[in-house]
């Protein structure tokens, strides 16, 4: 039997006049409207727009700053090669419920998920703008045009199927909040075969992100560019992904704290406190990996040098400070200096990928290449959308709250 | 036979889609049939006279503006190629004397363009020359990126910006004729032919004349071999040239972890669902009732 998306409104709501109210209702703001976060980004998202509209009529030339020698800037460095790893955790999280079966991280599953579908969403969003005939995208994705040699192609069909992998997994929260029970039924029943999916490519892209650059051998400092990038961006994504959790977490635990139940409120700390531990192994087996890389490509020489101490700073300051803090905190239970640790770990993963992406790519050509302020409100633009939006659900869904009685399990 | 219409347009759709996939399938085992030699161009930086004939003949050829007559070469500036210009010429003050320097697409034998490229817009044709075609193109600029020469140039003043390299007149040769540039040295700096021979006249070169010429053949084996050929009477590094370039070629370095992907892809999903049965409530149950 067929089912259209009518029918399932309908199981809910009898009439057509309710279908549309329901509508009219949801799509409504709900909440102040002069909050320090709308009157913040608004301005910025309304000028970004703009900046996006020049940038289509005269070319990229007209907002960046890139140039022949240094073709990638912010908007790949930092939005797309950043966020991703950032967006990291959706699938650490789902590898620890659905395949662990760790059952305690259960009600973080949802806002995870939504945070990775949101940022893929948007940072393939961001390589869009970056394109110079964007209208082309779709080459790689059907036609006679398939460049499987190329990292870059391996990425860009991962990011599409993860983002449907990523959907699929919280598309029984959209059919909790249509009140679809059918749909819901059949659309959790491929929630493990959309996580199975989702790890595997998760897996495959966060190291395809590091492997785009091996190519660029000689462009990029030696003390950043190693055979190991790949491994070492996956093992990074994985306490990157879980910092942003834990940061994200505990800003949405304040803000929409009425949507979240006492009992889901003490076991929030012991999650927290799970996820430091975790953080803590991987970014001792990072730091380890980061050795190894200094080790064999005999970079002793680079010690003394600016980019040297750069390198020094990040390792010390950025990788092997918070893992101190994450272990320390942990053993002694204490949340602030867990959200500290995951703050400048956060911090820590910005470093290392604009490093790569940017400070050191062509690190000893004559003119370095800085972003100009409208690449800069062009990310801040995304990023405000992206809040604006996963605000929007969390408000309508069943994503921080329980879920309705009848979808109980 | 019974062949209602709806069932003939099945038909029809699946033969479709089995012609189109065969074909897209053997592609690739068709182009290794091809036992065509790849052409080259050999550059002999003691014959050039810093004329710029070949600037102006390929801004003729390709339709771009005309060179600047004010940016002449001279000792001390760099110039570079760009969206309006495919191929420069520099001059270095070296050792014995000043010498001049054609800069352009070395056009290697495994580009990493091309590798890069994920539209097949950047393409080593069979001829040797390495293309660029403007409808496969998304501009995602990863062929900069790539490219261990810094060649392919992006217009980013354009709305509809294109990718802007020497493509050795890839027309031209395929009619039989000499590249634009080639034809229009009247130095006869630059020679064009079958790489083989080109390398082999390279040789001879040296050979007949080692005290004018550096003992080196750039291009020969950096990259993994290119279709351009350089002789210098001074060693590269001396005229500017990347010699830090690798003699393997640029596609080697990412082959590892793309030949990684379809063992991830056959293992993980196998080993995931194995730790998940491992450690479903179900087994956990009847654990807890053996206890």
């Amino acid at each position: 039997m067929k089912m259209s998306s009518s029918d399932i409104v309908l199981s809910k709501e009898n009439d057509r006049k309710s279908i549309r109210s329901f509508l009219v209702r949801e799509l409504k703001p709900k909440g102040k409207l002069f909050t320090p976060f709308n009157l913040i980004s608004v301005p910025v998202i309304i000028m970004g727009i703009i900046i996006i509209v020049i940038r289509f009529a005269k070319g990229l030339g007209a907002v960046t700053n890139l140039t022949q020698e240094t073709p990638w800037g912010l908007w790949i460095g930092f939005d797309v090669v950043t966020g991703v790893a950032f967006a990291g955790g959706a699938y650490v999280i789902t590898f620890m419920v659905y395949i662990l079966n760790l059952r305690q991280y259960h009600t973080i599953v949802r806002v995870t998920v939504l945070n990775g579908f949101l940022a893929y969403v948007f940072y393939a969003g961001a390589l869009l703008l970056d394109l110079g005939k964007p209208w082309n995208v779709i080459n790689p994705i059907i036609g006679n045009s398939f460049g499987v040699s190329s990292v870059l192609f391996l990425v860009a069909w991962h990011f599409l199927l993860y983002m449907i992998a990523e959907l699929i997994e919280f598309s029984p929260a959209i059919a909790e909040w249509l009140g679809a029970k059918r749909a819901r039924k059949i659309l959790s029943g491929m929630t493990l075969g959309a996580v199975i999916l989702g790890i595997t490519l998760s897996t495959l892209h966060q190291s395809g992100l590091g492997a785009l650059y091996l190519m660029a051998k000689e462009k990029i400092h030696p003390l950043w560019y190693s055979e190991f990038i790949p491994i070492l961006f996956f093992v990074s994504s994985i306490f990157a992904g879980l910092s942003m959790v834990i940061f994200e977490g505990s800003i949405s635990y304040k803000v929409f704290s009425d949507q979240i139940s006492a009992k889901d409120h003490k076991s929030h700390h012991n999650i927290i406190h799970g996820l430091a531990k975790v953080c803590t192994i991987t970014m001792f087996v990072y730091l380890f990996l980061q050795i190894l890389a200094f080790v064999h490509g005999k970079n002793y020489e680079y010690l003394g040098t600016r980019m040297g101490n750069w390198y020094l700073a990040e390792m010390l300051g950025f990788v092997l400070l918070p893992m101190i803090l994450f272990f320390y905190s942990y053993r002694k239970r204490n949340l602030l200096i867990i959200k500290v640790a995951a703050i400048v770990t956060m911090l820590g993963i910005i470093i290392n990928r604009l490093n790569v992406t940017i400070i050191g790519y062509n690190w000893d050509a004559a003119v370095q290449y800085y972003p100009t302020w409208k690449e800069i409100v062009v990310t801040l633009t995304i990023i405000f959308i992206e809040i604006w939006i996963f605000r929007w659900i969390i408000n309508r869904m069943p994503v921080l709250r329980e879920a309705p009685s009848w979808a109980k399990y | 036979m019974n062949l209602n219409r709806r069932n003939f347009l099945k038909a029809l759709g699946l033969t479709g889609v089995a012609v189109g996939a065969g074909k897209t399938l053997n592609a690739t085992s068709v182009k290794k049939d091809s036992d065509k030699e790849f052409y080259a161009i050999l550059y002999d930086s003691t014959r050039c006279a810093g004329c710029q004939g070949c600037e102006w003949e390929c801004a003729l050829q390709h339709g771009l503006p005309d060179p600047d007559l004010e940016d002449i070469p001279e000792v001390g500036k760099i110039r570079k190629t760009d969206e309006n210009r495919r191929t420069v010429i520099n001059v270095y003050s070296t050792s014995k004397g000043d010498v001049y320097v054609k800069n352009s697409c070395k056009h290697c034998n495994q580009p990493a363009c091309a590798a890069a490229c994920l539209t097949q817009a950047m393409h080593k044709t069979e001829e040797g020359p390495v293309i660029w075609r403007d409808r496969k193109c998304m501009g995602c600029r990863y062929c900069m990126v790539s490219c261990p020469y810094d060649i392919p140039k992006f217009d980013y003043h354009s709305s509809n910006p294109d990718i802007q390299k020497c493509d050795m007149c890839w027309d031209r040769v395929k009619e039989g004729k000499l590249p634009a540039c080639v034809e229009g040295c009247p130095a006869g700096a630059l020679s064009f032919g079958l790489r083989r021979d080109m390398i082999a006249e390279a040789r001879k070169r040296i050979n007949d004349n080692p005290e004018l010429y550096h003992d080196h053949i750039y291009g020969e084996h950096e990259a993994g071999g290119t279709s351009v050929l350089y002789l210098s009477p001074v060693p590269f590094e001396e005229i500017g040239f990347n010699t830090s370039v690798m003699n393997k070629p640029y596609p080697e370095l990412t082959k590892g972890f793309l030949y990684s992907v379809p063992s991830i892809f056959v293992l993980w999903p196998a080993m995931l669902l194995g730790i998940q049965k491992a450690t479903s409530r179900k087994n956990n149950q009847t654990e807890d009732e053996n206890e």
